[in-house]
C-alpha cells in the first residue's frame, strides 16, 4: 500500500461570478502520510481554494481528488459527508463551535455522528483529547466562556475525535495572537511527531510556513515550488 | 441516520432561540384550541338543532296517502290494452287512513333484524274546545314505549311526566294550545273529532318541541285513548314509525316496505334534506376557520425557521463540514418545525378541551328549547384526531420549505465568508 494520504490529478477550477476565471490551473501534487505540509501564497492566489476542493465540501472541478487511493470525486453528497466524517478533521480560522452545547459535547458532535464507538467511548476520547491538549478542566464550560486560544484549542480536538487521516487547516492561526498561534503551531507539530498524524494547512504566514515540514508555494493558481 | 442525536441538536438549538420557539408553538396552540372548541361548538349546536327536527322524525314512516289510484280499470282491461286512453276528471278514492293488516305488519317488523325499533301511531286532526275558544288541532295516539324510545319524547315534557299518559282519557297539551286557552295540569278539555264524536280528556301535562307551529297545534295521547275517541277499533293506526340500526339504509328499507306492505313509505333523508344542507354549511364552516387559523401558524413557523437558518448558517456549516449530510441538516430542522407542532398542538387540544368545558357551562335559555341550560359541545374524539393531524401537517409544510433550503446551504460559501 502507498503512503499518499491525499493526491490530486489535473486539478482545474473556474469562478463564474463576476467573470469566468481560471482560479486553479491543473494542479497535481500529493501528500504523505506524516507529513506536516503547508500551503503559502499570496491573498487570491487559490490557496483556500485548493483546500476546499481537497475537502470535498466543493464538488465542482474538473480533474481529480483522491483520498487513501480512493478517488472521491464525484461521489454523492451522502458519501463525501461520510468521507469528511471519517478521514478528515477541519480547523478553521473561526473556531465554529456550537454555543448551544458546552465543550464536551462540541468535541464529541463528529463521534456520535460517526458512531462506531458508543457513547460513553467517544466522551472518554474526547476526554483524553482535551487533556492531551491541556483543556480539560475547561470540558463543562460552554464556547463562549471561553478565549480565543482556547476555543481554537477545542476546535483541534473536535478534528481529532475521529481519529483522521489527515487534518485540514484554513489559517488556523489567522484570528489568534502571537503567543496563542505558537502554541497551536506546537500541538500540530507534537501530533505529527507522537502521533504521525497528517496535516495539510493553508497559511499566509511566512513565519508558520516556514517551521512546517514542506511547503507548497502557489502563485495565480498554480503550483510554483 | 442516527435520530437520537439529530433530534438532540434539533432540541439544543430550540433551546438556544426558546422566546421564539414559545411563540411558535403558541401560534400552533391557538389555531388548534380556537379550532376544537369552534367545532365542538359548532357540532353540538348542530345536534341540538337537527335534534329538534330530526328526533322528531323517524327513519322510515309507512302510512296510507289520500291518493288517485295509479291503476286505474281502464288500463286492466285486455280489450282496450293497446290504445291510448284519456280518463278526465279522476277523483282520488279515501281508502281511509287506516292501515290495513297494521298488526301483521308490526309482527313482521318486529321481526326484521335491521329494524330497531317500531312504534305505531294514530293521527287525527281535532277542535279543542275551552269555553267559547275553538281551535283546530291534531291527537298523536302514541304507543308510549314504543315512542319514548324512538324520540325520548319526556325530553320535550315541561310539565307532568309521559307515564302519566297510561290513565284513561288523559291527554298531554302543546305550550301555545295551554297558553291559547289558558289551561294548566289537571283541567279538563272538550275535544270534537272529524266524525262529530264530542270528548273530554283530562290534561296530565304540557309538552314544548321548540317549534310554535307544533306546540300550537298538537297534543299527545296514548294510542288506545285516540281509538278509543275516534271509535275505532284496536287495530286501528295511521302511522307506523321505524327508527334503523343503520340510518343510511333507510330509503332503502322505505322502497322495499312500500312494495312490501302496498303502503307509503317516507325516509329520514327525504324528510330533512334541507336540514343536512344547513349541518354541512356550518361544519364546513367551522373547518375552514380551524384551517386558516392553522395557515396563519403555519407562516408564523416558517419565518421562525427562516431567521433560525440564517443565524445558525455557522453551525450549519461546521455540520456539513464535519460529516452531516444535507439530508441530516434538513432532518434537523424538519424535527425542529414537529417539535414546535406536536408541542403546540397537543396544549392546542388541552386549551381547546378547557375552552369547550368553559363554553359547555355558560347559560343559554331559550324558550323554545326546555331540556337546554347551557351551550351545547360534542366532546367528539375525531375532531381531537383531526386536530393534531392539521398541527402535524401545517407544521411539517412550514418546516419543509426551510428545511430543504438549509440542506442546500454550502458550508464553503460560508467558511470563506470568514
Amino acid at each position: 500500500m502507498s503512503n499518499k494520504v491525499l493526491e490530486t490529478i489535473g486539478l482545474t477550477k473556474y469562478f463564474y461570478e463576476p467573470a469566468k476565471f481560471k482560479v486553479l490551473d491543473s494542479i497535481s501534487m500529493s501528500v504523505d502520510h506524516g507529513e506536516f505540509v503547508s500551503i503559502e501564497g499570496k491573498s487570491g492566489c487559490g490557496k483556500s481554494t485548493l483546500l476546499y476542493l481537497l475537502s470535498t465540501m466543493d464538488t465542482d472541478y474538473e480533474g481529480k481528488v483522491l483520498i487513501h487511493e480512493e478517488e472521491v470525486t464525484g461521489k454523492s453528497d451522502v458519501d463525501l459527508a461520510r468521507i469528511r466524517n471519517e478521514k478528515i478533521g477541519f480547523v478553521f480560522q473561526f473556531h465554529y463551535l456550537l454555543s448551544e452545547y458546552n465543550v464536551l459535547k462540541n468535541v464529541m458532535l463528529p463521534g456520535l455522528k460517526l458512531a462506531n464507538l458508543s457513547e460513553e467511548e467517544v466522551e472518554h476520547q474526547a476526554m483524553e483529547h482535551l487533556k492531551t491538549l491541556d483543556m480539560q478542566d475547561q470540558a463543562l464550560k460552554m464556547p463562549n466562556q471561553l478565549s480565543g486560544g482556547q476555543k481554537q484549542r477545542v476546535a483541534i480536538a473536535r478534528a481529532l475525535i475521529n481519529n483522521p487521516l489527515i487534518i485540514m487547516g484554513d489559517e488556523p492561526t489567522g484570528n489568534l495572537d502571537k503567543r496563542n498561534s505558537d502554541m497551536v503551531f506546537d500541538i500540530f507539530k507534537r501530533l505529527t511527531k507522537e502521533h504521525n498524524q497528517t496535516l495539510l494547512v493553508v497559511t499566509h504566514d511566512n513565519e508558520f510556513a516556514q517551521r512546517t515540514d514542506r511547503i507548497i508555494t502557489m502563485e495565480d493558481g498554480k503550483i510554483i515550488v | 441516520m442516527n435520530y437520537k442525536l439529530i433530534l438532540n441538536i434539533a432540541l439544543h438549538l430550540l433551546g438556544a432561540r426558546l422566546k421564539q420557539t414559545v411563540v411558535a408553538a403558541v401560534g400552533v396552540t391557538f389555531g388548534i384550541a380556537m379550532f376544537i372548541s369552534l367545532v365542538s361548538f359548532m357540532n353540538g349546536m348542530n345536534d341540538l338543532l337537527d335534534g329538534l327536527m330530526l328526533n322528531r322524525t323517524p327513519h322510515v314512516r309507512l302510512y296510507n296517502e289520500i291518493k288517485p289510484v295509479e291503476n286505474q280499470p281502464v288500463s286492466l282491461s285486455e280489450q282496450y290494452k293497446n290504445n291510448i286512453n284519456f280518463i278526465n276528471s279522476i277523483k282520488p278514492k279515501d281508502r281511509g287512513k287506516a292501515i290495513y293488516n297494521s298488526k301483521t305488519i308490526i309482527k313482521v317488523l318486529h321481526e326484521d333484524k335491521r329494524v330497531l325499533d317500531v312504534a305505531p301511531k294514530v293521527v287525527t286532526p281535532v277542535f279543542f274546545h275551552s269555553g267559547t275558544i275553538e281551535l283546530s288541532g291534531v291527537i298523536n295516539g302514541i304507543d308510549i314505549i314504543g315512542e319514548e324510545n324512538l324520540f325520548k319524547f319526556s325530553d320535550y315534557i315541561t310539565e307532568g311526566s309521559i307515564t302519566d299518559l297510561e290513565q284513561n282519557n288523559s291527554i298531554i297539551i302543546g305550550s301555545g294550545l295551554a297558553r291559547k286557552m289558558m289551561l294548566t295540569v289537571g283541567d279538563i278539555i272538550k275535544v270534537t273529532t272529524p266524525k262529530g264524536n264530542l270528548v273530554l280528556l283530562k290534561i296530565v301535562g304540557i309538552s314544548q318541541i321548540g317549534i310554535t307551529e307544533i306546540d300550537d297545534m298538537m297534543s299527545t295521547t296514548s294510542i288506545s285513548t285516540a281509538q278509543k275517541i275516534l271509535g275505532e277499533a284496536t287495530n286501528y293506526m295511521t302511522d307506523i314509525q321505524l327508527n334503523l340500526h343503520d340510518i343510511t339504509t333507510a330509503p332503502q328499507l322505505a322502497n322495499e316496505y312500500r312494495l312490501k306492505f302496498d303502503l307509503d313509505a317516507i325516509d329520514y333523508q327525504t324528510t330533512n334534506s334541507q336540514f343536512e344542507t344547513g349541518s354541512t354549511i356550518r361544519s364546513i364552516i367551522s373547518y375552514s376557520v380551524g384551517v386558516v387559523l392553522l395557515i396563519v401558524a403555519g407562516f408564523g413557523i416558517y419565518n421562525i425557521l427562516n431567521m433560525m437558518i440564517y443565524e445558525k448558517m455557522d453551525s450549519i456549516a461546521i455540520l456539513k463540514a464535519t460529516g452531516f449530510s444535507g439530508n441530516d441538516v434538513k432532518w434537523i430542522f424538519i424535527f425542529l418545525s414537529l417539535i414546535i407542532g406536536i408541542s403546540g398542538g397537543v396544549l392546542g387540544l388541552v386549551f381547546g378541551y378547557i375552552f369547550s368545558n368553559i363554553i359547555d357551562v355558560i347559560p343559554f335559555n331559550m324558550a323554545s328549547l326546555p331540556t337546554t341550560e347551557t351551550f351545547p359541545v360534542n366532546y367528539n374524539p375525531v375532531f381531537y384526531v383531526i386536530g393534531i393531524t392539521f398541527a402535524v401537517v401545517t407544521t411539517t409544510i412550514a418546516g419543509l420549505l426551510p428545511a430543504l433550503k438549509a440542506g442546500k446551504i454550502d458550508p464553503v460559501e460560508i467558511i470563506r465568508g470568514k
